[in-house]
């Protein structure tokens, strides 16, 4: 097993951020350590589709002079930040890992990766992911597949792969990435990394080019829960160019780092943890679900297994959802206006045809088919329509489960890293998403956190649910997981 | 049709709609409407026993600055592609927020249209084609914002609206090439300006049965759109677009056969000939023992004709579905409440108010069009006599500037004229110079030297014109009434010839009468 070692910058975000805020270190000399480690690593790992050396020195450069002049650059000053390329960056090449955007510059900035510029962070690259979002491993990006820095020859999970493996390598403490159906959670459990994904409407969609629009939402992944927060009190909040944005002021997250589990109420979702579906898990996955509630228990939470019943459909549900609104959202990319072209066509259609079949990955194609077929008239009442009541079934089966619980309990995913081509069936790849895509069918926030390791001792990362809004309660116990997971490994 | 009609003075309570010289015009030149209790229908205009059901969908660009979900501007013309954000690109990222004042027009003619307002939610209607940014448009589709209202005709029909939704407009695609076509293009130029314009459509229950009854339609709906400054409702610069939907069936029958959508149709005038080609097609091909095939179709002004749009291969399936980018919009009925306290008179009320004080519905009607409905109701309040203004209004007031004339001046020469101080000409004269100077009537009246000929005077010359032209004057006598108006107007005329105007046409009318006896 080939691995990368953190042998680069180790250091939390919130650690390099107040030495730089206090002029102890400078941006300049963090980012070049983390180019550094890029420039090591980079080629063994691909967690990026470009890398803007450049443009993060210069930022640094910025941010040292505003220190020097007394200001103060905000809570995330001079930290190295890896930004999934799926959300555009001003100027700064956004492909979303397709040959159908290879070399778009968009002309803004998405809301969420201003916000992480405002609060001092340094967009240092755009990272590989599955084409348009669509996958679990990485392995469907156009530009090739992201390694699992644990383990090389494994995949770092996807879609945010390439966030989640920058993370994991040391190419920056900080990353952006997406999540439609688990891909944060379940790449931040492969690599063995903190991944939220906040609730639906908390981070402002803005710029994030569209996979599934009722589900897409932006959130972080870090070495560190308090990292976590920190990024996630940055980016949230409400944003006028996001209809769904919500509207309310969002809750801090990092005051409540040290609040700890005390009489807190934690449910084993039963269905992904004792039930049929679980079966298929792998043990030692199992094993350490089970490991981390006794962990929240021991720190004085109550805990006991309940019953979500129609998660079971969840997968169903999404896998007719996700691409049908997907066949919608990658209708614009016809060759016409941006993107990909083919000439040689006898008119706009066939040119728009051609400039599709050939931008377009198998993936991308297999959803879109799957899309336009769930909303076609005569199928739409059975497809489309009734996934969308499933969907209303899941959230109420999780409001009579926060009747009772605080937060729910599961593992993030079934297994842990798997080799690559090991899952090239598609039915049996889309199963990887199985413990994530409820939180997305409810618009709940979730979190994975790293949670020892399992089959061939890759990492194994524990999802944490929360209601709306709840992510306070997501970092809280997180932290109290990353504890107990530091004490049992020292 | 009826005769709505009658000459000026039989009646107190119905004046006519007079021409310059106090004749009355005759109905057929302002379109067959009328008023009466059980509101006369348009007779069919087809051959045999067939009548046309037809409704339509009138598709009016919203006067907002900004365009429907993006911060472009929204204005006609300009040089292609200035007029756009990354959001009506519909550049990957970007995401649709609802305008509030395009909601807020659209409430306004929904409320002025009699719909109910409802919570109403953003689809997305799925088709590709090159002026669509997205290739889909954001539109509405089982829950419109706008539904079950009417629309009141001049003749006081009533068409029932189904429902008036918001939506995005397209662009526009220039194709280069030797036919201007699509299919033989050389290439295909895309000009995003009008791309996301906010739109409201508004459709109609296939109540209307005649090309004069749709056109009635359409342009009642215009003068609603401009009254409520939803839209400015022209149609040459496509702010007004009509699509018509248009069937044949026996008689008196309630069936629904099979509907062409004629596109297309820049005006009022090509959507009389529009509907009357196409309803007589479904005719032919019926008598024929074909039938239509339900199609949209494309009018061809210059061939006179509608023509099958581009071939489909398969039927078309938009794939329909709410848009996931957007929340539903719930109008608070505060607001709507608020929206309603704040609309102007409508032009059926406006044109109410005219016949009040004693205009025909006809004369009402071009009054209002012209919106010159409240100088006619301030002239008339002044005194001046009804008939006389209407007439000015209808003859002489088809100006720029026309609306803007103080009713207290008009008034005065309106007086002037009826008491014998102007000739019918010479008034149109110094309304004229009314609209341009500051000067009042009766001013412009003595500088341009006007005062009406004594009737002695005229008496004379009418006998001199007796004696010259004797033929004509037993025409005039003993001719039936069309050859009797027309000698009336020949001795009118030569009259004026000889006065160079300044005779007043009623009084030659009245020697001409006493000196036939």
């Amino acid at each position: 097993m080939s691995e990368i070692t953190t042998s680069g910058p180790s250091d939390s975000a919130l650690e390099i951020a107040a030495a730089v805020r206090a002029g102890e270190r400078s941006a300049v000399e963090v980012v070049d350590a983390h180019l550094a480690q890029i420039e090591a690593h980079e080629p063994a790992v691909h967690a990026f589709n470009v890398v803007m050396a450049e443009q993060a020195r210069a930022a640094a450069a910025d941010i040292d002079a505003r220190v020097a002049a007394g200001e103060d650059p905000g809570p995330l000053a001079g930290v190295p930040v890896a930004l999934k390329d799926n959300m555009c960056t001003n100027g700064v090449p956004t492909t979303c890992s397709s040959k159908m955007l290879d070399g778009w510059k968009p002309p803004y900035d998405a809301t969420a990766v201003e916000r992480v510029r405002a609060a001092g962070a340094i967009a240092i690259g755009k990272t590989n992911l599955d084409e348009f979002a669509m996958g679990s491993s990485t392995e469907n990006s156009a530009f090739g597949a992201t390694k699992n820095p644990h383990d090389l020859n494994a995949v770092p999970g996807g879609s945010s792969g390439g966030s989640a493996a920058a993370v994991a390598a040391g190419f920056a403490p900080l990353a952006l990435g997406s999540d439609t159906g688990g891909s944060i959670r379940q790449p931040a459990a492969l690599c063995g990394v903190v991944g939220l994904k906040p609730s639906y409407g908390a981070v402002s969609r803005y710029g994030l080019i569209a996979f599934a629009s009722s589900l897409d939402q932006i959130g972080p992944f870090t070495r560190t829960v308090a990292d976590t927060a920190a990024l996630y009190d940055a980016i949230s909040g409400h944003d006028g160019r996001d209809s769904t944005s919500i509207p309310e002021p969002m809750e801090a997250t990092v005051p409540h780092l040290d609040d700890g589990v005390a009489g807190l109420r934690v449910g084993i979702i039963s269905e992904l943890f004792s039930g049929e579906l679980a079966s298929g898990f792998e043990p030692e996955v199992l094993a350490q679900t089970r490991a981390a509630a006794d962990a929240l228990a021991a720190a004085g939470a109550t805990v006991d297994e309940v019953s979500v019943p129609s998660t079971i459909y969840g997968l169903s549900a999404y896998y007719l959802i996700a691409p049908a609104e997907a066949s919608s959202n990658l209708a614009r990319y016809d060759g016409v206006r941006y993107g990909h072209r083919e000439d040689g066509a006898a008119n706009t259609g066939g040119m728009m045809t051609a400039s599709r079949t050939a931008g377009f990955g198998s993936e991308v194609k297999r959803r879109i088919m799957l899309g336009t077929y769930a909303l076609s008239a005569g199928y739409y009442d059975a497809f489309y329509g009734k996934a969308q009541r499933v969907r209303t079934l899941i959230i109420n089966d999780f409001d009579r489960a926060y009747a009772d619980y605080d937060v729910l309990l599961s593992p993030t995913s079934p297994c842990v890293a798997f080799p690559f081509g090991a899952k090239s069936d598609p039915l049996t790849m889309y199963l990887n998403d199985v413990a994530t895509i409820p939180s997305n069918l409810a618009g709940h926030p979730a979190i994975s956190v790293p949670f020892g390791a399992g089959r061939d001792g890759l990492p194994v990362g524990v999802q944490i649910l929360a209601p709306m809004l709840k992510e306070a309660d997501l970092i809280r116990v997180s932290a109290v997981l990353e504890n107990a997971a530091q004490e049992s490994a020292a | 049709m009826s005769d709505t009609i009658k000459p000026a003075g039989n009646s107190t309570d119905d004046v006519g709609v007079l021409d310059a010289d106090g004749q009355p015009i005759s109905s057929t030149q302002l379109g067959e409407w009328s008023l009466s209790s059980d509101i006369p229908r348009e007779e069919t205009t087809l051959s045999g026993d067939w009548e046309m059901v037809i409704g339509l969908e009138v598709h009016a660009e919203l006067s907002t600055n900004t365009k429907m979900f993006s911060p472009a501007t929204n204005h006609f013309g300009g040089e292609p592609n200035t007029n756009v954000h990354p959001v009506c690109l519909g550049l990957p990222g970007t995401l649709p927020v609802v305008n509030g004042k395009a909601v807020e027009l659209s409430i306004r003619l929904g409320l002025a249209l009699n719909c109910t307002v409802q919570r109403c939610v953003f689809a997305r209607k799925n088709y590709f084609y090159p002026d669509m940014p997205k290739d889909y448009q954001i539109s509405q589709y089982d829950r419109p914002l706008n539904i079950n209202g009417w629309l009141e005709l001049p003749s006081g029909y009533r068409v029932r609206v189904e429902r008036a939704h918001m939506e995005e407009d397209t662009g526009k695609s220039t194709h280069v090439g030797d036919s201007g076509r699509i299919h033989d293009a050389g290439y295909s130029l895309v000009d995003y300006n009008r791309a996301g314009v906010p739109l409201l459509e508004i459709v109609s229950h296939p109540d209307v049965r005649g090309p004069e009854e749709a056109k009635a339609y359409v342009a009642e709906l215009q003068q609603i759109l401009i009254a409520t400054e939803v839209s400015d409702g022209k149609f040459e610069e496509g702010s007004l677009r009509v699509d018509a939907n248009i069937s044949v069936r026996p008689a008196g029958s309630s069936e629904l056969r099979t509907r062409c959508e004629v596109k297309n149709v820049n005006s009022l005038r090509s959507l009389g000939r529009a509907i009357q080609y196409e309803a007589q097609r479904h005719v032919d091909l019926y008598e024929s023992g074909d039938k239509p095939v339900q199609e949209t179709r494309h009018w061809d002004e210059e061939g006179g004709r509608t023509r099958p749009g581009r071939s489909k291969e398969q039927a078309e399936d938009y794939r329909y579905f709410a848009d996931p980018d957007l929340v539903p919009v719930d109008p608070s009925p505060e607001w709507i409440e608020e929206i309603q306290a704040s609309l102007p008179a409508l032009p059926r009320e406006r044109r109410a108010a005219l016949v009040e004080l004693g205009a025909t519905v006809d004369a009402a009607v071009i009054a209002v069009d012209r919106g010159l409905d409240s100088l006619a109701v301030g002239a008339i309040e002044a005194g001046a006599d009804a008939a006389r203004v209407l007439s000015h209004v209808a003859n002489n007031l088809a100006v720029e500037g026309a609306a803007s004339l103080d009713s207290d001046r008009f008034a005065e020469l309106v007086k002037m004229e009826t008491g014998g101080d102007l000739t019918a000409t010479q008034a149109k004269t110094v309304l004229a110079e009314l609209l341009v100077s500051d000067k009042s009537a009766s001013d412009i009246a003595a500088a341009l030297g006007f005062e009406a000929m004594d009737t002695s005077e005229l008496e004379g010359l009418v006998d001199r014109l007796i004696a010259d032209h004797a033929e004509e004057w037993d025409r005039f006598v003993n001719g039936d009434d069309r050859e009797r108006g027309k000698m009336q107007g020949f001795f009118t005329g030569q009259i004026m010839k000889a006065t160079k105007g300044q005779a007043d046409g009623k009084v030659v009318n009245q020697i001409l009468s006493a000196r036939r006896g």
